[in-house]
This record gives C-alpha cells, sequence and structure tokens, in this order.
C-alpha cells in the first residue's frame, strides 16, 4: 500500500556503496542521470544497463526494494510509453483506427520508459545507500561555492535533509490514519473519482494537524540547543574524500566515456 | 461465538534487512462478554495483534476465526467485519478530522450506509456512553483535552454498535481521575451492554482492577493466557518479561515468606485489606 514509497528511505547496510563519501554519490547520480539523456542507441542503454546492475549488486539493496519504489512511478511510466508509442510519426507497423504503431514510435517508447525507470531507479540507490544527513552534508560542501554568491547553503541544505527525513514519517503516520479511518470503515477504494477524492479528507486533516505539529516540535527543539544557521558552525565528522572515492571516480568517468563513444560511433 | 486466532504469525518487511518478527505462532479464543486484558512490554506485539483481529493487517500464518468463519476465505466481508469488532487505536489524533465532536462520531455509522435518523440516534447514544458532556458536542475536536479526544475517539467506535471493543492503551498520558473515569465507563460498556472487551495495556494495576482475564506478550508470543490471580502468581516470571505484578502482590508475598498466612491470590488492595482485617480479627467488613 501506502508504504510502498521507498524515496528518500535509508536501506541500511555495509556495502563499499553505502560506505563512499556523499558528494561521490551525488555527482554520480548526475552523470548518470545527464548519460541517460544522452544516451539515443541500444548500445549506450546497453552501457547503462550494466553499470546500474552493478551498482545494484554493489549495493546490497534487495533488488525487490528497489522495485517497489518503481511501482509509485508506474502510471507516469505508462502514459509516457503509450504516448510515445501510439502517437509517434514514421514507418507504420500496425494500426487500428486511430491507433497506430510505428518504427519510430516502438523506439521512442523503448527508450523513454528505459529512461525513466533507470532514472528512478538511479536516484533511489543514492537515497537508499545515504543517510538523510550525510546527503544534506554532501549538498553543503559541493555547493558551498554558492555561499559566495549570498545563497543560504547551509539552511537549503539543512530544510532539504529535514523534508527528506519527513518523508518516511509522514508515510508511516499515512497508514497509521488510514488504519484508524479504516477501523471505522471508511471505504477508500470504490466509488467515482469524486468520491475517492472526498474518502482522502478523513486522511489529509489528521495528516495535516500532526505534520504542523511535528514541524513546531522540531523548530522548538532546534531552538532549545542553540540551533542559529550555518554562520560559524563546525562538523564534528568533516567529510574527506578516500582512496575508494578517486576508484569510483575512475569508474564513473570510464562508463561516461564508454556512452560518449558508443554514441559516436553508432 | 467468539474470536479466535489460530498459530498466528506475522514479521513486519518479509524479506528485506527490517525484517521484523512481531508473532510466533499465538493462540487463543475470547469468548461472547468476556472482558479480557492484553498486557507487555513495549514492542511483544500488542499493537500488531489486535490489528489482526479487524483484518487492517494479513497474518503471514495462521488464520482468524470470527463466529467460526475464517476472515481470510475469498470474498469476506472485511468491512462488515470492521463494524462488527470494533478498535480504537492508541492515539485519538489519527483519527479525529471532523468540524465539530457530533459530525465525527457520525462518521462510523455514515460508513455504515445508515439513515441520517439512525447515525444522529447512535453518535448520541454512544456520546452519552462514554460520559462526553451535551454542551461539548459542537466543539472542534482539535480543541479538546486529551481525556476528552479520547472519549470522541472511543465514540466514534462504540457508535457502529461493536459486539466486540478492540482499545490499544485507551489511558495513556492520562491523569490518575480521567484514567479511572474511562476504564470505568469501558467497564461499564462489559457489565451492563455485554460488549466483550479487549483491553491492551502496560499498567497490571489497571487491568487487575477490572478484566477477569489477562494475556501477556513477550516477543511476539503468547507467555501467559489465565485469571489475574494465577498470572500473578508467575510474577517473578513477569519480572523477567519487564512486567511487574500489581504492588498488593508483593505485599502479599512478602507477608507470606513471614509467615502470616494471608491467601495468595489475592490481586486487589480492597481484597488484601479484607484478609489482613480478618486475620486480626476484626471481622474484615470494613473498607479502606
Ligand atoms: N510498521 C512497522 N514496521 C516494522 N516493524 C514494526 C511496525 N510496527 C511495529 N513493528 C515492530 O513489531 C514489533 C511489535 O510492535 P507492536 O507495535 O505490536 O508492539 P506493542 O506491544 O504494541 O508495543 P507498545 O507497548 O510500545 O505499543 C516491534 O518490535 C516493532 O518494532
Ligand atoms: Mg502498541
Amino acid at each position: 500500500m501506502i508504504r510502498d514509497i521507498t524515496i528518500g528511505q535509508y536501506y541500511p547496510a555495509d556495502s563499499p556503496i553505502h560506505r563512499l563519501d556523499p558528494r561521490t554519490k551525488l555527482f554520480g547520480t548526475l552523470v548518470y542521470i545527464v548519460s541517460l539523456f544522452f544516451a539515443d542507441n541500444l548500445w549506450c542503454y546497453g552501457a547503462a544497463t550494466l553499470f546500474l546492475a552493478a551498482a545494484v549488486r554493489i549495493s546490497r539493496v534487495p533488488f525487490r526494494f528497489i522495485v517497489r519504489g518503481l511501482k509509485a512511478v508506474v502510471f507516469l511510466l505508462l502514459i509516457s510509453v503509450s504516448f510515445n508509442l501510439f502517437l509517434t510519426d514514421g514507418r507504420v507497423l500496425w494500426q487500428a483506427g486511430f491507433l497506430k504503431i510505428t518504427d519510430a514510435g516502438l523506439r521512442l517508447a523503448l527508450f523513454m520508459g528505459l529512461r525513466l525507470a533507470y532514472l528512478v531507479i538511479g536516484s533511489s540507490i543514492m537515497t537508499l545507500t545515504t543517510t538523510p544527513n550525510q546527503l544534506a552534508d554532501g549538498l553543503e560542501k559541493s555547493l558551498g561555492f554558492l555561499n559566495r554568491a549570498r545563497v543560504p547553503v547551509h539552511e537549503i541544505s539543512m530544510m532539504m535533509s529535514i523534508a527528506l527525513r519527513f518523508i518516511p514519517i509522514l508515510v508511516e503516520e499515512t497508514d497509521k490514519i488510514m488504519k484508524a479511518q479504516m477501523a471505522r470503515g471508511a471505504d477508500f477504494e470504490s466509488g467515482n473519482v469524486i468520491r475517492r477524492a472526498k474518502s482522502m479528507i478523513p486522511i489529509l486533516v489528521p495528516l495535516f494537524v500532526s505534520a504542523f505539529r511535528r514541524a513546531t516540535d522540531l523548530a522548538m527543539a532546534m531552538e532549545a540547543r542553540c540551533y542559529r544557521g550555518g554562520e560559524g558552525r563546525t562538523k564534528m565528522k568533516p567529510l574527506q574524500y578516500e582512496r575508494r572515492d578517486g576508484f569510483a571516480y575512475a569508474v564513473l568517468l570510464a562508463y561516461l566515456a564508454a556512452v560518449i563513444a558508443l554514441r559516436l560511433i553508432w | 461465538m467468539s474470536i479466535k486466532a489460530v498459530d498466528l504469525t506475522y514479521t513486519y518487511g518479509a524479506g528485506t534487512a527490517f525484517e521484523q518478527r512481531a508473532l510466533r505462532g499465538v493462540n487463543f479464543e475470547i469468548k461472547d462478554g468476556e472482558f479480557v486484558g492484553l498486557i507487555g512490554h513495549t514492542g511483544s506485539g500488542k499493537s500488531t495483534l489486535i490489528q489482526h483481529l479487524n483484518g487492517l493487517l494479513k497474518a503471514t500464518g495462521g488464520d482468524i476465526l470470527y463466529h467460526g468463519e475464517s476472515i481470510y476465505q475469498e470474498g469476506y466481508n472485511l468491512r462488515a467485519l470492521r463494524g462488527k469488532v470494533g478498535l480504537v487505536f492508541q492515539y485519538p489524533e489519527y483519527q479525529l478530522f471532523e468540524t465539530d465532536v457530533f459530525s465525527d462520531v457520525c462518521f462510523g455509522p455514515r460508513n455504515l450506509g445508515l439513515s441520517q435518523e439512525e447515525i444522529e440516534k447512535r453518535a448520541r447514544h454512544a456520546l452519552r456512553l462514554v460520559g462526553f458532556p451535551e454542551k461539548l458536542y459542537g466543539k472542534s475536536p482539535f480543541e479538546l483535552s486529551g481525556g476528552q479526544k479520547r472519549r470522541v475517539a472511543i465514540a466514534g467506535v462504540l457508535a457502529m454498535r461493536p459486539e466486540m471493543m478492540i482499545l490499544d492503551e485507551p489511558t495513556a498520558g492520562l491523569d490518575p481521575k480521567g484514567r479511572d473515569e474511562i476504564l470505568g465507563q469501558i467497564e461499564r460498556l462489559n457489565r451492563q451492554h455485554g460488549l466483550t472487551i479487549l483491553l491492551v495495556s502496560h499498567s497490571m494495576e489497571d487491568v487487575a482492577r477490572y478484566v477477569d482475564r489477562i494475556m501477556v506478550m513477550n516477543h511476539g508470543e503468547l507467555a501467559f493466557d489465565g485469571a489475574p490471580r494465577e498470572v500473578f502468581r508467575h510474577y517473578r516470571e513477569l519480572e523477567a518479561m519487564g512486567l511487574a505484578a500489581p504492588q498488593i502482590t508483593y505485599i502479599v508475598q512478602e507477608l507470606r515468606e513471614r509467615g502470616v498466612p494471608v491467601d495468595d491470590s489475592i490481586t486487589t488492595v480492597k481484597e488484601a485489606a479484607a484478609a489482613i482485617l480478618g486475620l486480626l480479627g476484626k471481622g474484615g467488613g470494613e473498607e479502606t
């Protein structure tokens, strides 16, 4: 059910990927996403698949767990695939009424589907193997140069890490609220769109009430411990690149070079 | 007529690193009209267990029989079951959502598809049963005190006219007076209205005073199941589980160890006072 949402969730395990510096993982994910948009033939996607499969394997996160994250975007995936499949011009392979499948459409749909799926899987590997705190640290340090342009980098990364941390909490809370209302006979599955939207009210109201309460509690708890933003704040565990990060960057560059080469050659 | 758990097993997050075996082969039967207390340390599986009884969680193994029928069989009407086995969760905040108390209590009976008249009748009746003051019916549920919220939450389930009520720690966070009032009302629902009650609690003291039978959970297993006096005899094992028998049990045991022949099946202060006064030759008729 609602618990299938794995975005923003951390999966504890002891793997080389878990141990990488968060900056390496952030940059790696970015490069991977760019490579997906760069890829335009089967060979490129082959390389992307290989890279992703290796990352999943090394991360020791069960594959089932990663796929569960895909379920949340299955609808989006289906829409974009069918749009591309039926609405692209080209050599017609199959036709029924105004629906037709062309060779270009097939190709585009396949690539679009793969691209979206890999994008979600790739970024969930990053969030699954990095604690929200590490992630925020990584972002803060990588974007530190923006400080000079008076961008409040620390505050932004703090907000981000809190928001990420709240996702699983809110998901859990939604689950509890749904159960409490189901125990009173609530029905979220039947009826037309309007009825279903209305049946969400008994979930949304308690959820908002509790989210606001949590937010004020958290703000209070932070102030009670004298939090006052990033100025002059030092770290207990400053981020430091290790040998394995160098290795990871090397692999990443090799992958990027391979994708570019495959695209240029074919 | 009863609800029965057969070899009930439940594992959270099966197959992931979060795997957590919350129930390991639980067996019991609760008959109509019983008043049962469910006790166990934090994380022993109480909340998990009770969510099985109205089909909110589906067991990974074993079965639940309601009036002899498996609730897991094809086509079983779980929504109807939830109207019969009322479950009140630990935190009333998770279910209150309407703009006023009265409409909130109407939510349950409305989901049963009753007429407006019947819905309002039941809501009013339920609120009266839990002793909620009539002048607050129009108030927002978010502006109530903790004890009042708890009452509205209980009324919200009671208004569905269930045959059985399960209450998850209905007294958590209440002061002694509020606690006694709520427990007293629950007791009345059982004694006067014949409702089967399953009361989840941390406090032996509370439970000993009201229930006919105690079930003790320990690490997902049912450790003891019996009348309070029988269960409290195992007070040393209870202690090892991070629980404790009511204080009076310790006094009685201490007295017995010192050679005072008091009955060791005593579970309440009243009984103990009577027994001690009886031994002192004062007839034991007075109350403390
Ligand atoms: N949604 C969940 N996901 C994963 N594990 C859970 C979940 N809910 C409970 N657990 C685990 O299952 C076990 C039993 O939890 P449960 O909530 O049933 O205990 P409890 O006896 O009700 O405790 P308490 O007295 O604190 O309410 C615990 O170890 C808990 O960590
Ligand atoms: Mg509980």
